[in-house]
């Protein structure tokens, strides 16, 4: 058995890594649970955004600035996504988006290769949060908790969006009862085009927040989609609220099986997400609406 | 075209012409020597380095005249890191291309399906990157020669120098596959013979970017030295996410192996001081000729040194050669018993041998570390020590099933 101080220091390491689950996951559940389309494009916007990142800073040489734009590219690459592509697809069969989005992925991820080269790149945090501070019972990465932050500041924005302005409202209304929302002469296209935008640029976020911690490569999205499948699905597929306590739960069985039987602590992760499925079918929080 | 590629063409054109042995090699049907590498995915930047390898091994051929007066020609295909992939690429070099040998491979599975089919074939295979099984009973045969290391050799000499040199008390974290988990066993057998204690060994699943959740168990044991067995981009994680975690300056951060590609690819920042065994490395030049003449040559043709892994298919492509000439043959057995008869070579890093049971080379390492300050581009590493070249950090012939 670990000392009490160990404990705490896997403990809490588990609830940083879980918040950083729900950034990754937060634009992926966005989307599908507005729009229903399944975006496998999610990790190679992410890993667009990573790169952007580092594309950003070495014109600039801030780390905000690149903060601040680089979701906004990836947010702009997902508009055109949507107006061009993805919305040809409404109405279709849900396989259709999927399909579309997983072959965007693939020549995503082969064109960063041609532009960036097959070699990865780096990306450094900004100097006021390079190091590590002392928490007393562990030293801990100032940057980790800056992600905290920032994951908290997101998820109180979109409360806010959807809970309290009237595009909000419509957004909520449209996924809902799209027709009754558009016998009420509202465009619902626009309101998608938006939608994607923001799940899309939330993706292009976390791409350049993980980048000072994994560093920028081509095929890192994959295993972030993955991470992120699985806190959708457990919390329930489309629901916010869901993926902040599916991220949060991930987090701690990564952190404590890792502790105790690290062997196990890859498929942990599924026995979980299996156990869910089998007493909730639709997740944690599948049948709750938004934000609810 | 302007003057000077002109110039170039023509002057190269006039030597072609005045080198008689170039269009004897251009007049028969040319010797076919296939190479399947993982072009795409994970290990994209190690397989470039060795495609540029063999191709310089090729060029070089060429241009004293080819083999047995035949021209030589390395076809390249991508085996996907896929062993099913590198099985049916190899399988088309040998059948329709008419491959007369097999030299590449990256990843010990993959070889592993590449060998099924040249033993099937009767067609001899230089296998170029770590395995343990590729040499041994069963799997191996009269016709596999194995040029790389392998985690027995590696692990087994970073090992001993890490507990003499860095510290005793030791946790591993190892990527929980082939490579991964042989090195932790050779690595904890070494630890043990040096009378070091393990604090702890963790495996973590191979193509993971997050080792957070690793990290606070680590910082609470406190020891001497973490050795990082991650290969690829999980490398360069769990680098960044140490330092980030406030612990390269608590602890010695070792690897078995430090390849150049993600030295470059990390940077010097994560990997000043990092400790790691590395089967070549190009600032070896200043002492070695051949190493030299190999480092020339690729500044030639591509205006970076080779790596690590290009030196292997480098040699690989040099050593069929070899074989062919000696024997007067492609037959796989002929070239293989030749290559057995004559073992002694050296490409590009001084002398090696293949040793008669296991068709293994055996060759100097050395151990390196990264440079706080890069030297120009490609200068990321001070060369710390030799370990000689030695059959007894390989298992021996017995152990590997060799009555």
């Amino acid at each position: 058995m670990p000392e009490l101080s160990t404990l705490l220091a896997q403990v809490f390491t588990g609830l940083v890594l879980g918040m950083i689950y729900v950034l990754l996951a937060i634009g992926l559940s966005l989307i599908f649970g507005l729009m229903t389309v399944v975006n496998f494009a999610h990790g190679a916007l992410f890993m667009l955004g990573a790169y952007f990142g580092v594309f950003l800073l070495t014109y600039t040489k801030s780390f905000w600035v690149a903060l601040l734009v680089a979701p906004l590219m990836v947010g702009a690459l997902g508009l055109l996504m949507e107006r061009f592509l993805i919305r040809r697809l409404y109405g279709r069969s849900p396989d259709d988006p999927l399909l579309l989005t997983f072959g965007l992925s693939l020549i995503l991820v082969e064109g960063v290769k041609v532009i960036w080269g097959k070699i990865g790149l780096t990306l450094d945090p900004p100097r006021a949060l390079a190091g590590a501070v002392n928490l007393g019972f562990m030293s801990f990465p100032a940057y980790r908790l800056f992600l905290i932050a920032v994951t908290v500041a997101v998820l109180i924005g979109l409360y806010l969006f959807l809970g309290r302005t009237n595009i909000g409202l419509i957004i909520r209304a449209g996924s809902r009862d799209p027709l009754m929302v558009r016998a009420l002469g509202i465009d619902l296209s626009r309101v998608w085009l938006v939608v994607f935008g923001i799940g899309t640029a939330l993706a292009g976020l976390a791409g350049i927040l993980a980048g000072p911690m994994r560093g920028a490569y081509a095929e890192m999205g994959v295993t972030m989609v993955i991470e992120s499948f699985v806190v959708i699905v457990v919390g329930g597929m489309g629901s916010l609220l869901g993926a902040v306590v599916a991220g949060l739960l991930i987090g701690q069985v990564v952190g404590l099986t890792t502790l105790f039987l690290p062997k196990a602590a890859e498929i942990m992760v599924f026995v979980v997400m299996a156990v869910v499925l089998l007493v909730r079918p639709s997740g944690l929080f599948g049948e709750a609406g938004l934000l609810e | 075209m302007d003057r000077r590629t002109f110039l170039a063409t023509t002057a190269a054109g006039a030597a072609a012409l005045s080198f008689p042995a170039i269009l004897r090699a251009q007049s028969k049907d040319p010797l076919r020597i296939g190479c399947p590498l993982p072009l795409t995915g994970p290990f994209a930047a190690l397989a470039a380095d060795m495609q540029r390898g063999a191709q310089l091994a090729e060029a070089e051929l060429n241009a004293r005249g080819g083999v047995m007066g035949r021209k030589v020609e390395v076809l390249f295909r991508d085996d996907q890191l896929k062993p099913a992939v590198g099985a049916q690429r190899t399988k088309e070099l040998i059948e329709n291309d008419k491959c007369a040998f097999i030299v590449g491979g990256l990843a010990a599975h993959v070889q592993m399906a590449i060998n099924e089919q040249t033993k099937k074939s009767k067609v001899l295979y230089v296998s170029t990157s770590q395995s343990d099984e590729i040499s041994a009973k069963p799997d191996t045969s009269s016709i596999t020669f194995h040029e790389a290391l392998n985690p027995t050799i590696t692990c087994r000499v970073m090992g001993k120098w890490a507990a003499e040199n860095l510290g005793k008390k030791w946790w591993i974290i190892y990527a929980d596959y082939a490579w991964g988990k042989q090195c932790n066993n050779v690595l904890q057998e070494s630890l043990k013979k040096a009378g070091g204690t393990l604090l702890g060994a963790t495996p973590y699943p191979l193509g993971s970017a997050e080792f957070s959740a690793h990290l606070p168990k680590i910082q609470a044991a406190k020891p001497d030295v973490l050795m990082n067995v991650a290969p690829g981009a999980d490398n360069i994680a769990l680098h960044k996410q140490v330092i980030s975690f406030g612990m390269k300056k608590d602890m010695k951060i070792a690897q078995p192996l430090l390849w150049i590609s993600y030295l470059k690819e990390g940077g010097t920042e994560l990997y000043q001081d990092v400790h790691g065994a590395i089967n070549w490395y190009w600032e070896l030049q200043d002492s070695i000729p051949t190493a030299k003449k190999f480092v020339e040559a690729s500044m030639k043709k591509f205006n970076l040194p080779p790596g690590d892994y290009g030196a292997y298919s480098y040699s690989g492509v040099l050593e069929v050669a070899r074989g062919a000439e000696l024997a007067k043959s492609t037959d796989g057995e002929a070239v293989a018993a030749a290559l057995r008869k004559n073992p002694t070579y050296d490409h590009f890093k001084g002398k090696q041998w293949w040793r008669a049971c296991d068709n293994k080379s055996f060759q100097d390492l050395w151990i390196v570390k990264g440079r706080d300050k890069a030297k120009g581009d490609w200068g990321l590493m001070d060369i710390v020590t030799k370990v000689s070249a030695n059959e007894e950090y390989d298992r021996s012939c017995g152990e590997k099933g060799f009555a």
